[in-house]
């Protein structure tokens, strides 16, 4: 028993201490384990020119202009914006309101000259028709905080193929 | 090799234990599939592309869950002669690898057409990756000697070591940005996700789990098989020596 002890204490040990190592060394290396930047972190602590970054938050609503291939919007996170030039393919999920990372290099205009744009999905999951009633409630106030809220060509689909009630109920 | 006799004795038990996780993983499997194939709705932003949770998401917490038995059987074995650790860290680690790669896959091709790439080097992904790599060198580490007794240490040490994965892979949406979402279910406040989408949901973790057990069961049996084979071919050349 004395013996059966003493190996746990040394299991809980060395495994304590590997993962304080583990820890520090994240911590250490947080700028880089981190996937993008908030507009706000940006602010904070500017970064050289030239150096490629990412940068996520929701697109501005109304900041999204296209001239031929290029377009031109805004990422904001409700505090500090900047703001994006991009040229190239656009994933589904984007729109105005949509959560957006953009991989580029900062020019020294302070627009974000981006080769990538990635849609961030959020953590909810919602049927159409309850997106739809939710909308329809809260017309004419302001969006949601999440503001994920679907643009009228989205909306234009109901009802969904397999949107009724679900057999569980 | 007389324990294992006492053990394979101790494990026909199993055999009524396996009967019911089998049947209720089929029972399951089908009820989860059918409900979130076809009549759980769509989601508003994802449209029909959300059905991949249903595979993803279980595939993940099964992932996850695979590592931990691995890992307290690890550290029990590390800890004294307790075979049957052995046995359920050996019988684990593969199951767990092919949790983690359906986890994977499906999250790659639900990444390319949501988020506009099948990969991205975020911590979330990353860390699950190198659960992947945790279980292969596992794998690996436990067949790669000939002594059965010093391969099953030297994979226990291991999954040991390697356990500090796991809360980094639960918590890395939390702590860093990460382009994946964070958690829908645990947490603080109320799942973020309709109820509808949650119950099927639900089901197929249990049937993932019932799955789970059932694989462990059958690779823990045919374990105890192999071992049995070459005690008995052991004792077979010895006799053949001393003649």
């Amino acid at each position: 028993m004395i013996l059966k002890q003493r190996r746990l204490g040394w299991l809980l040990f060395s495994f304590l201490a590997l993962g304080m190592a583990i820890g520090l060394l994240l911590l250490a290396a947080s700028d880089t384990v981190t996937f993008f930047f908030s507009p706000s972190e940006l602010a904070q602590q500017p970064v050289k020119q030239d150096r490629r970054l990412r940068v996520g938050g929701i697109v501005a609503a109304g900041s999204v202009q296209r001239t031929g291939q290029t377009i031109h919007f805004v990422i904001t996170d409700r505090v500090h914006t900047v703001p994006v030039l991009f040229s190239g393919i656009l994933p589904d999920l984007f729109r105005e309101g949509q959560g957006v990372v953009a991989e580029g290099v900062l020019g020294e205009d302070g627009v974000l000259h981006a080769f990538s744009v990635l849609a961030k999905h959020d953590e909810t999951y919602t049927p159409r028709d309850v997106a739809e009633s939710l909308k329809n409630k809260s017309q004419g106030k302001r969006a949601p905080e999440t503001a994920t809220v679907p643009s009228p060509r989205e909306t234009a689909t109901v009802p969904s193929p397999s949107g009724s009630a679900p057999a569980g109920q | 090799m007389h324990c294992f006799a006492k053990l394979a004795y101790r494990l026909r038990h199993a055999r009524a234990l396996l009967l019911w996780s089998s049947t209720l993983t089929v029972v399951l499997l089908v009820i989860g599939l059918v409900w979130g194939l076809f009549f759980s709705p769509a989601d508003y932003q994802q449209g029909e592309m959300v059905r991949i949770l249903y595979i993803h998401a279980p595939a993940a917490w099964m992932g996850l869950f695979s590592y931990i038995v691995m890992a307290v059987a690890s550290a029990v074995s590390l800890m004294g002669k307790y075979p049957l650790a052995n046995l359920v860290a050996k019988a684990s680690s593969p199951v767990g690898a092919v949790f983690t790669i359906i986890c994977l896959v499906t999250g790659a091709l639900w990444g390319k057409p949501m988020w506009g790439a099948y990969w991205v080097w975020d911590a979330r992904l990353t860390s699950m990756l190198i659960l992947f790599f945790l279980y292969l060198g596992h794998i690996a580490l436990v067949n790669a000697f000939d002594d059965y007794g010093r391969g099953a240490r030297a994979g226990a040490i291991l999954a040991v070591i390697g356990f500090i994965n796991i809360p980094i892979i639960k918590f890395s949406v939390d702590w860093w940005n990460t382009l994946h979402q964070p958690a829908s279910i645990t947490r603080v406040a109320l799942p973020a996700m309709a109820m509808e989408m949650l119950l099927p949901l639900l089901v197929m973790g249990l049937a993932f789990t019932a799955y789970y057990v059932t694989l462990l069961l059958v690779r823990i049996r045919s374990e105890i098989a192999a071992v049995q084979v070459r005690a008995s071919r052991c004792s077979l050349r010895s006799i053949g020596k001393r003649l």
